[in-house]
């Protein structure tokens, strides 16, 4: 339980949070044409006959796109509908140019399921919690209205209607912005590792109604309200501390929370209202008669879930089991498909370079990716996706350091390189002449050298001063210019000074 | 050379396939008798909305052309047609009969003009209908009333509706402006027009005939269908526009049978079932009499008649006007002046302005009724007590008919209750406009195939029409039984031309 409470002027308050999450489902063609769907065309360069509602045009499901639903369904374990339907919910709008939108709203294609959120202390989730998730359903974007155009006219930009969308209700689990966060945050992930929706919020592929509520502990729930389309995993934190403390102030100034649509203010942090439950809509759903229900078949349940990668909690804990890594670098590794894909060509890459089983050099790949690597890449402003250099190239370094080729610090220098001219590894050590050196006769000569410069402090070290063994170290590694292998110099030193 | 423009149109879609076939007439004779027959009646009858005469001369001569290659002509080469203006003809003016859609031209073509196109039909014009195919006799067109070519034998002079919606296609057909036309059916539009102007008309099986590319009235219900002045003629346009279409879902996956080769009026083996829920009160006279006609000459055909229950049938009519209006005010929100059609702008309008404004200039009184009936059924509260209730009793009315075709191979019943009815008898009092469809409604809203073939003229001379109701998918057995009913009739009555 988040032990996350308003102090009011009246006491603690707890907040009760609901997210519905709307993902635009990865598919080349919407949900009931053959438009394409991708981000950023030509206004009105992607729109059908069907899409502009054009007189006697009717919908032709998509099949993809259920199966991308239900594939969804399946990674959050949850009851898939073998029978649901289409239904209308008819309201007047600019984007809309049905007059209604296909949605699913009596007979959802996915039905009870849920989610786990990782314990994470900073953030005030003292350990794992399942999020129940209520239903997902399919349902069609809307178009977008475009204001700045024309002085006094909007104008519709038609690509994204009809394109489609999984609904993802959650069920008033969350009792913190951080919970909602970190929910929001693990569904686009599964999202991400099954493919169904490429969870770029930037753009509008996914986005967040958030329901709010406060109420003193052990209360009944409260009146909630809705803020609508918050389209980063910050701005729901964000939304949710507003709106919960606004509720609180309006509490305890002796008022009453009215159930309302609200929106996002994302340059103030605020929330404002939108339109009350009075002037809400009636959306006047029915069956779309155009639609059969949709009727799916074992068949087809069965290649849908033969389809599913390995889900995240899955491969985090064979990262920690098979693999033998930390929780906290488990936990890295698998946050995203893209960190994951990364690691996992690097492993194998890795491991065959060295001529070593994936689990005997996975904590070296796994610590060099989190602490070098991504450092690196940080410090340029670049992601694995446009990473200047290749697994490949990853690997053969890693393999020079595995061998004692060169040392960890060494590896530093050349990874630097390699992101600059974008040689191999190999080659740069090579060039450069960073080979480490493990000639114990050479390293000798260089110890010899230091004892004899620094007679005064050997005096001391034997008189008891052993933190002076770092010194010799450090003016050791400096004479060789960082080439000796530390464990040979230590070796040697030890000897040397008795 | 005999002139034979005026015999020419009196011959039906066979007579002209066949004729053209044979080289007796070329299909550019054909085009240009019906063209001038459209033009000569349009002032009088206002059948079509816009003539094409140019669109039927072009296809002629295509099938002409064919003919002198050598090739196969289609199933209905060299027949023009007339086309109910609720398809979708590309580029060509297509307006559902409203101010809404007047000048709209279609980029695309309704899947069914289009396989009549591919058949070999050419277009003399889009036909009149009621708005948005909503009424019962074409008194609720934008662009003003049909006529219908018949006269009551009274001496009087009262202009008739030709029935609705499909009334510019029946008024045409009687009047000899085409031999075949398109109807559509949602509760009765392609049978009662029929029966009005004696004339021949089918509602196949729902699904049979694609939807795309028809404006849509209530999706659930809409089915389009042949209109023509025998039963053959019927079987063979129908053949022509009937299949599967991957672009409706609701499109039966079915092969189109050669339902013209298969055609026989034997009767022999079959029964027939009378609905006694049919026999309601007050039934007109001559109704009642050219039902038990009808009776008799199936019987002569060799049928067993039997009598049968349709329990459910007195809730038939307020089902579908529940039904329809309700997907029909969903339907219609996309006529909201923002993509095409009418555009009504007052000054400094926003867009709830825009939109109302657009919509009550578009609209004709019926649609808005309609609407505002589909609306409130629809609406939060009353949604279970209206649409979720009518659609349970529409269960029952599907399953009143299987369990009757369990007794029974076909239905018999008069089309309409009555035949016929002066222009503005009506249009004060919608219930009783709404009674017209009475017989008719139960079929459709079980989606079954049902067909109208003239049984005779009744006291005041004016045409009455039977009415076939079938298994789903049987639409042989419905055009047998029609046919046994059009050889038995002889009914050969036409309107005296006044024209």
């Amino acid at each position: 339980m988040s032990t996350y409470r308003i102090q009011g002027a009246t006491g603690d308050w707890e907040v009760v949070i609901g997210l519905e999450v709307h993902a635009q489902v990865t598919s080349n063609s919407k949900l009931f044409s053959g438009s394409a769907t991708a981000f950023g065309a030509e206004p009105n360069s992607q729109v059908s006959l069907i899409d502009a509602a054009m007189p006697g045009m009717l919908p032709v499901l998509n099949g993809e796109c259920i199966r991308q639903a239900v594939r969804t369904g399946m990674a959050i374990e949850a009851q898939i509908n073998k029978w649901s339907r289409f239904d209308r919910k008819n309201y007047f709008y600019a984007d809309l140019p049905q007059g209604y939108q296909i949605s699913q709203l009596y007979h959802p294609i996915v039905g009870e399921g849920s989610l786990t959120i990782e314990a994470d202390e900073k953030a005030g989730i003292p350990a794992d919690k399942v999020i129940g998730i209520e239903r997902i359903h399919v349902e069609q974007d809307a178009g977008k209205l475009m204001h700045d155009q024309h002085p006094t006219m909007s104008y519709v930009d038609l690509n994204r209607s009809g394109v489609a969308l999984m609904e993802i209700v959650s069920r008033p689990d969350m009792t913190s912005p951080a919970e909602a966060g970190a929910y929001l945050s693990k569904l686009r992930t599964i999202l991400r590792y099954v493919g169904s929706c490429d969870g770029n919020m930037d753009q509008g592929s996914m986005r967040a109604d958030v329901n709010v509520s406060v109420r003193k502990p052990g209360d009944e729930l409260g009146t909630r309200t809705e803020t609508k389309n918050v389209n980063s995993v910050r701005f729901v934190m964000q939304a949710i501390e507003h709106e919960a403390s606004r509720q609180v102030d309006v509490l305890e100034a002796g008022g009453k929370i009215v159930q309302e649509t609200r929106l996002f203010d994302p340059t103030t942090g605020s929330t404002r209202s939108m339109r009350s439950k009075e002037d809400a809509h009636d959306y006047r759903y029915f069956p779309d008669p155009d639609l059969l229900p949709l009727e799916l078949d074992d068949a087809f349940l069965e290649a849908c879930r033969a389809s599913l990668p390995e889900l995240p909690d899955a491969k985090r804990a064979r990262y920690e089991g098979e693999l033998g890594l930390s929780a906290y670098n488990a936990a890295v590794l698998t946050a995203d498909v893209d960190t994951f894909a990364w690691f996992e060509a690097l492993l194998a890459e890795t491991a065959s370079a060295q001529g070593k089983a994936p689990a005997e050099v996975a904590k070296q790949a796994a610590n060099w990716l989190i602490s070098e690597f991504f450092g690196a890449l940080n410090k340029q402003g670049k992601s694995l996706e446009d990473s200047p250099i290749s697994h490949e190239q990853a690997a053969e370094l890693l393999a020079l350091v595995g061998k004692g080729t060169i040392s960890g610090s060494i590896a530093k220098q050349v990874l630097e390189t390699m992101f600059e001219t974008g040689d191999n590894a190999g080659v740069i050590v090579e060039r450069e002449g960073l080979k480490q050196e493990s000639d114990t006769g050479a390293i000798e000569a260089k110890v010899d050298e230091i004892l004899a410069a620094n007679a005064d402090k050997v005096a001391q070290y034997r008189e008891g001063k052993v933190a002076l063994f770092g010194f010799f170290v450090g003016q050791t590694m400096k004479a060789m210019a960082g080439k000796g292998n530390p464990q040979v110099v230590n070796e040697i030193l030890k000897a040397k000074l008795g | 050379m005999p002139d034979t423009s005026n015999s020419l149109t009196e011959l039906g879609v066979a007579q002209i396939r066949d004729g053209v076939a044979n080289g007796d007439f070329s299909a550019v004779e054909v085009a240009e008798a019906f063209n001038a027959n459209v033009a000569a009646a349009q002032e009088a009858l206002n059948a079509f909305i816009i003539a094409t005469p140019e669109k039927a001369i072009e296809a002629a001569q295509a099938t002409d052309a064919k003919r002198a290659r050598g090739e196969a002509l289609g199933k209905m080469g060299g027949v023009p047609i007339g086309m109910k203006d609720l398809f979708a003809t590309f580029d060509v003016q297509t307006t559902a009969a409203s101010h809404m859609l007047e000048g709209f031209k279609p980029q695309y073509e309704s899947t069914v003009s289009q396989k009549l196109w591919d058949a070999g039909a050419g277009m003399l014009g889009k036909l009149n209908l009621d708005q948005f195919a909503m009424g019962s006799s074409n008194e609720t067109s934008y662009f003003g009333n049909v006529i219908s070519p018949w006269k009551r034998n009274d001496g009087g002079n009262a202009a008739l509706a030709p029935g609705g919606s499909s009334g510019g296609s029946s008024s045409a057909l009687a009047a000899r402006l085409c031999p075949a036309a398109t109807g559509t059916d949602t509760g009765g539009s392609i049978r009662q027009p029929a029966a009005f102007t004696g004339t021949t008309g089918i509602k196949p099986t729902y699904g049979r005939c694609s939807r795309w590319g028809v404006v849509a009235f209530a999706s659930s219900l809409d089915q389009a269908g042949p209109m023509a002045r025998s039963v053959q003629d019927c079987a063979i346009m129908l053949e022509a526009m009937a299949g599967f279409d991957a672009k409706d879902s609701t499109s039966l996956d079915l092969p189109v049978p050669n339902w013209e080769a298969a055609l026989s009026g034997d009767m022999k083996g079959k029964k027939v079932g009378i609905p006694k829920e049919y026999r309601v009160d007050g039934l007109d006279e001559d109704v009642s009499k050219s039902w038990d006609d009808g009776i008799a000459w199936l019987k002569d055909a060799g049928a067993e008649i039997v009598e049968i229950s349709l329990p459910h049938t007195k809730y038939a009519l307020p089902t579908y006007y529940i039904i329809a209006p309700a997907e029909a005010s969903s339907n219609l929100a996309r006529y909201d002046g923002v993509r095409y059609g009418l555009r009504d702008l007052p000054d400094g309008a926003n867009l709830q302005d825009m939109y109302a404004a657009t919509r009550a200039a578009g609209f004709g009184p019926e649609v808005k009724r309609r609407i505002l009936i589909g609306t409130y059924v629809l609406s939060a509260g009353f949604y279970d007590a209206y649409y979720t209730q009518a659609q349970k009793v529409r269960a029952l009315i599907a399953q009143d008919f299987a369990k009757a075709f369990e007794q029974c191979d076909v239905i018999l019943a008069p089309t309409a209750p009555s035949a016929a009815f002066g222009l503005g008898e009506n249009v004060d009092d919608p219930l009783k406009m709404y009674l017209n469809d009475v017989f008719a409604v139960p079929a459709s809203l079980a989606g079954l195939p049902a067909m109208s073939v003239p049984a005779g003229l009744n006291r005041e001379g004016l045409p009455l029409g039977l009415q076939v109701i079938g298994k789903a998918f049987d639409e042989q057995g419905v055009l047998n039984a029609g046919l046994a009913l059009e050889q038995r009739a002889q009914f050969a009555a036409k309107p005296e031309k006044w024209w």
